[in-house]
Formats: structure tokens, sequence, C-alpha cells
């Protein structure tokens, strides 16, 4: 086991796979001799030369297309949006094409996109959202959203050994500031499973990514108010893991619903409705949501506080339920 | 991949009162095929035992509830056709569609039972559903949630503690008349002692019979009816009635027939107080109690429309309607809508009884051995001799708040005249 960032963990899991399967490569704008806007390829294109790291021009309609049409020829490629934000010109590809080849044609398209998201560092409109429920609507693609290092590294080597389009939602705010263990070994985090992040009675939080986090310290502090807090990671948005997540409704019978995607249509509504619909009579309390309002994410500091859900918006919520 | 449709089996509404019912045995296992109407399961509620039919013809996917379990009306007990758990085999390469793992838990929809909400105060779901499983009053219980709203903690804490009474600061509950069942502290054998669960049936007869006493106010008169008569009619009858139609002439056909010739003029003991109103009726529906297996439960299957039936016709359906209670085959319609009860508990040489009036009814008759006794008879010269006679008591349990005594009296000297001089068909 060594220690590693979230980003660590992340170039690790590609490391990992484009050593064992030749088939493996990456492709995104300066992901080869930069080393990518992140680092997460730094020195692959000296380990795995320019054929296997190439570098893009800044075109996401043809990166993701070459992507496409390489998995159908039986590759494995590796797209990196340089911002998930930019996903939205490949959109045509990825939505159109590589979702719907396998019902079309009966061809695998096993091709993952790596999406770095989410806000908390001024990134503006244009570098800090989270796309995630866009692309779960859509029949024929996978989200997987992981929040800690181990994760990020499993459900990443899942994801490019999946036969389906995956997308893979890694949250920038995370990328240095978590660290902990990851085995040194191969190995698998199952898409479509949650995780429980942290056991409780009183109140259940679905959440997923950098919000996690945000849920985690909130409950330590409703701790002292004697409230138990459970959070469950769900890890993959979709498929999602219902089970989990009703299971959890029904032991506490309040739930939480955080996320930091804006609110109208968030995956958050799905998980909501779902809930409504599947343990009312599991409910002690309405399904309370806390998410971005419905406005692009702003550039000044103190505005991207006030639209990110903060760790003291969480507490207020927990509040709010425990004493409904 | 389209497969069949998937036809969900649920646990029937066996009667208005009922809300639960527990599967006593799959006739069917999971793979099965079954055809539409063919029995799947058996049943028992707290009205009756019997068996569900099945709603389509295919393979019976799914088998969610186990032999013994209890559940509520409603509760999806089995599926017919649709793919059900046994899943396609994996698909080669590429699962296009994103599956969530299978959802157990999203497999038990439960029925809720609407909850009195007196003060007002907001019932959440889960605590309604909490409530009507445990049998308590949401209002009984003291609430901390936000505006004294009773929240799941508030229930649980509440059942946890025992009985309602237990609740130190309730605030002061309207005490709903019959208190609900508070739930007992389970029940710890001693010494010497076995414990054994308590049927959905056994619970039914309970809580009807000390609601029936709750209700009525029970006033039994009884009569001493000499059946010379009857016994010589059935004596002329039986072998014709066996032979020709199967069908056995019991005494308490010959006591059924008398009551249902006698009853329309006794219209209240044929009758029903519901409310500010007193409900008579153009028509009797004779209830005959049953006994199941020894000590399993008692049944109340029902002869419809029993004024319309001459002897014959009455020990055909009592014969039909005692054999459908002890094989399960009775169905909802046969034990609802009773307006007259008879039993007959003189099969072990019983002489009298105060039976329990069988709600909403007010009377109940029983009968009971029938005896060779020392009776005083008048003979041709119209002297007192002491004659042998085949005698049986008859008694007429009845609900005092509609029936009087003096009309109980006039009903019954008319039933026993009636028996008494027993011609034909009894009329």
């Amino acid at each position: 086991m060594a220690e590693l960032t979230y980003l660590q963990a992340i170039s690790d899991g590609l490391r990992s796979e484009m050593r064992r399967d030749k088939r493996v490569f990456l492709i995104g704008e300066d992901v080869g001799v930069y080393g990518g806007a992140f680092k997460v390829s730094a020195g692959f294109q000296e380990e795995f030369g320019p054929w296997r790291v190439i570098d893009a021009p800044l075109a996401e309609t043809a990166i993701i297309g070459a992507c496409t049409g390489a998995s159908m020829m039986g590759m494995r490629p590796v797209a990196e949006m340089q911002f998930a934000d930019f996903i939205s010109c490949g959109w045509d590809q990825l939505v159109t094409v590589a979702a719907k080849q396998r019902w079309r044609a009966g061809t695998p398209v096993p091709l993952v996109v790596r999406l770095p998201s989410g806000g908390g560092f001024s990134g503006g409109p244009f570098h800090s959202q989270n796309p995630e429920s866009s692309f779960a609507h859509i029949p024929g693609l996978k989200c997987v959203c992981p929040s800690t290092p181990e994760d990020a590294k499993g459900l990443l080597i899942s994801a490019i050994e999946d036969p389906n389009p995956v997308l893979y939602f890694e949250h920038k705010h995370l990328y240095r500031r978590i660290k902990a263990e990851v085995p040194e070994e191969r190995y698998t985090v199952p898409i479509g499973k949650a995780r429980t992040h942290r056991d409780g009675n009183d109140i259940s939080v679905i959440t997923w990514g950098a919000m996690v986090h945000t849920a985690d310290e909130a409950a330590q502090q409703l701790e002292s108010d004697g409230v138990s807090v459970e959070i469950v990671d769900l890890r993959t948005i979709m498929p999602w893991d219902k089970a989990a997540v009703l299971e959890s409704v029904r032991k506490t019978s309040k739930v939480l619903v955080l996320h930091e995607d804006t609110h109208t249509g968030g995956f958050g509504a799905e998980i909501a409705a779902t809930i409504a619909e599947e343990a009312f009579e599991d409910l002690d309390g309405p399904v309370k949501r806390i998410t971005a309002p419905d406005t692009p994410v702003p550039f000044s500091p103190v505005l991207e506080k006030a639209y990110i859900p903060q760790v003291e918006d969480v507490v207020a919520g927990l509040r709010e339920l425990a004493e409904y | 991949m389209a497969t069949e449709t998937a036809v969900d089996v649920v646990m029937p509404q066996m009667g208005v009162s009922v809300s639960e019912g527990t599967v006593t045995k799959w006739l069917k296992r999971e793979g099965e095929q079954i055809e539409a109407d063919e029995p799947l399961l058996e049943i028992s509620t707290d009205k009756v035992d019997t068996e569900v039919p099945s709603p389509a013809s295919g393979t019976v996917t799914q088998i969610l509830v186990q032999e013994g379990e209890t559940v509520a009306v409603g509760t999806k007990l089995a599926q017919i056709g649709g793919s059900g758990a046994a899943a396609p085999a994996a698909a080669p390469a590429p699962e296009p569609e994103p599956e969530a793992a299978p959802e157990p838990v999203a497999e038990q929809p439960r029925v809720p039972v609407a909850q009195p909400s007196g003060n007002g105060k907001f019932v959440s779901p889960v605590v309604a559903r909490i409530a009507s499983e445990h049998g308590v009053d949401p209002n009984a219980v003291p609430g901390t949630g936000r505006g004294g709203r009773v929240t799941k903690k508030d229930i649980l804490d509440f059942i946890e503690q025992g009985a309602p009474a237990a609740a130190p600061a309730a605030p002061a509950p309207q005490a709903a008349t019959p208190q609900p069942q508070p739930s007992a502290p389970p029940a710890q054998a001693q010494a010497g002692e076995t414990l054994e669960p308590v049927s959905a049936m056994r619970r039914g007869v309970a809580e009807h019979m000390r609601r029936s006493l709750d209700t009525s106010a029970h006033v039994t008169s009884a009569i001493e009816v000499d059946f010379s008569r009857i016994v010589a009619a059935r004596g002329e009858l039986k072998k014709e009635y066996e032979a020709t139609y199967g069908v056995n002439p019991t005494y308490l056909a010959f006591v059924a027939r008398g009551t249902v010739l006698t009853l329309p003029e006794y219209p209240y003991i044929n009758g029903e107080l519901r409310g500010d109103s007193i409900v008579t009726r153009n028509y009797i529906n004779l209830g005959v109690a049953v006994e199941l297996q020894e000590g399993k439960g008692l049944i109340v299957p029902v002869l419809r429309n029993a004024e319309t039936l001459n002897l014959l016709g009455i020990a055909k359906g009592i014969s039909e309607i005692a054999r459908k209670a002890r094989d399960k085959k009775l169905m909802p319609d046969d034990v609802q809508g009773g307006t007259f009860t008879i039993t007959n508990p003189g099969g072990y040489g019983t002489f009298h009884g105060t039976p329990v009036i069988n709600q909403p009814q007010s009377a109940i008759l029983g009968t009971y051995a029938l005896v060779k006794r020392p009776w005083v008879v008048q003979d041709e010269l119209g002297e007192d001799v002491i004659a042998i006679r085949p005698l049986m008591n008859i008694t007429l349990t009845y609900d005092h708040r509609l029936v009087d005594g003096a009309y109980a009296g006039r009903f019954l000297r008319d039933l026993r005249e009636r028996l008494e001089s027993w011609e034909g068909d009894g009329g």
C-alpha cells in the first residue's frame, strides 16, 4: 500500500492498464508532451510513446469520434477532456454515435472519457461544471464519480474494462486535497455499487464526488447534537445502486440528497423520485435536496462559495431534518 | 428481449375487515407451469382459510412470501410469467444497458392502513405503517418532532416501552374506546410450559369474541323440545335422501328449517342494530358454525337466502358449506353477509351453553344433545303419564339492546311448537 493523492491514484490506474493491455491508449489536449493540464499523464508519453499518448487538436468532436471508431475496431481508448465542460462539443459523437452503437449494430464501444469536473477554485462558468446528470439521462452511457483515491483507481480500471462508453468524472477539487492508502496491485471497484462512507441511524445523506467529503464534515458536526448521519457514496450514478439507497432510507427514514450540480433535473431529482416511489412508507420526513442553484458557476470566490453547497449548508439541512 | 407479460399474485382481500393473511402452503414451486384458475397457494386469514387461484397461465417465476409468513392484503406473493429472477445469460462482451444491482428491497409493497388523525397532527408514512403494524394509535404517542409531530423514533420508543399506559408524558390521549392491542412484551415460557404462535384465525376469533361481548348485551333463554315427530320424520326420509341425493337429513337441518320458517315473524332476531337504525330484512342468510380440525378454529360459512330452501335444500347446503370449510375451499362470499347463526355444540353431549353472538347479528341459536328423557305427556284420556321421549335443549342468545326477553320467548315458543308438530317439510 502506498499513500497516493486522488490524482496520483488516477495516474496509477491508467498506467497499470496501459502497461497491461496494449489496446489501451490515451488521447486529449496536451496529454502528451505537457503531461495533461493537471499532470495526470505526466511521464506517460516517455513511457508509452507518442502513438499511445496522443496530443489531439482542440476538437472534442474529433477526440471522441476517433475514440468511438477505435473502440469499434477493438481498441480501448481513454479520452481526456481538458475540462468536463468541454464535452458539450463532443455531444453528438458521444450521444448519437457511441451510446447507440450497441443497439444499432451490436458493436461494443469500450471507450472511456475522463472528465475533470467540479468547482471550488474560481474556475468560472466554463471550467467548473458537473454535467453528469445530462449523460446519466442517455441510455447506453455509464457515469462514474469516484470520491476517494482507492475508488479513483479501481473505478478507472473498471471503466477501461467495461465494454460500454463510460464517462469518468474526476473531481478537480479532490486532485491533491485527498490522500489515502491505495493498493499497489491491480484491482477493480464494481460499477453500479455504492459504498457506505459512514454508518448512521438517523438521517441518510445520498451523495457522490467531492460532496462526500462535505457531507462527512457536516456529519461530524451533527454528532455533537446526538444525531447519527449515514453517508451513502454512490460512486456510480449510472447505473446507480438503488438497493443500497433504499436500504439506507428504510433504516433512517429521513433523507438528504446532496450534489454539486445544479438543482433542476440534477441526478438528485431522480434519486428523490425513486425514494418517494419505492420507499414512501418508510419516510418520516420530506426528501430534502441540497444542490447548487440553477445558474452558471460564478467566478467570484465569494459567490462561488455561496453557489457550491458548503459544510454549513449541509449542517443546516441535516438539523432541519433532525428536528422535523 | 420481450418476454411474456408478468402478472403479479397478491394477497387477496378476504372480507372488508381483513387486513392481512398468512401463506400456509405453496402448491407450486418456482419454475413450475400453472394454468389460469389453477390453485397456486393456500392462505389463512382471520375470516377464512382458502386457496388462491392463479390469475394467469404461465411459469411461476417468483415466490416472494414463504410459508408461515403473514403479510398485508395487496402484498405481492408471487409472479406468473415475465422474466422473473432468471436473468438472461450474460451477453458476450458488451452490456449495453446500465443495470442497477438487483433490488430485492424494492419488492415489498405494503398496503397502508389509513390511520385516524383525531387531533389533526400529521402522521408520516412510516409512522402510519408502524402504527398499523403494531395496532397503535399514533395520536396516543407523545410526539417530539416539529409541532409535536410523532416521529418514527417516538413511535418505536413507545412500542418498545410496552403498553401505552407506560408512556409517561402522553398528552391525555382521548382513550380510544377499546384500546388497540398494545404490543405485549414477547411471551416467555415458564418451566413446564410450551409456546406456540397465535394463528391468524385464532387472532381473528379472539378479537371477534371479545368485541362481540363488548358490543351486545348477551342474554340466553332455553327451551326443551320433544323431538319425537322429527325423529320419526328423519327415519322415513334418511334412506331416501341418502340414496337419491347423497344427503344426510341431520337434526341440525330440521332445526335450521324450523328456524327459517319461524324467523320472518320475528324480524329483529334476524335484524341488526346499526348506528341509530334498526335493520330488518326480507331474506335470511343463515350462518352455521363449523369447527375446523380439532381446536384449529371456527368458521361460520353462510347459507344464502335460506328462506328459499326446503328441508332437502338446507340439509344439502349445510353439508356443502361444512365440507368446503374443512377442505379450505370457502370463498370470501361464503363467509360474509350472515344475518342469523346456528351453532351446534351438542355433538359431544353438551346439554346447555351460552354462545357468543356473531357480530353484527342480533342473535344466535344453540342446539344441544338429543337425549331420551322421562317426559310428562297426556295419554288419550287426557291423563298425565310419564313417557320416554327424545328431547333436545335449544338456546337463543340474543342482544338485549334490540331483542327483549318476551319477544325472544315468543320466538322460542313458536319454534318449539313447529319442531314438536313437525310434518312433511316443516311448513
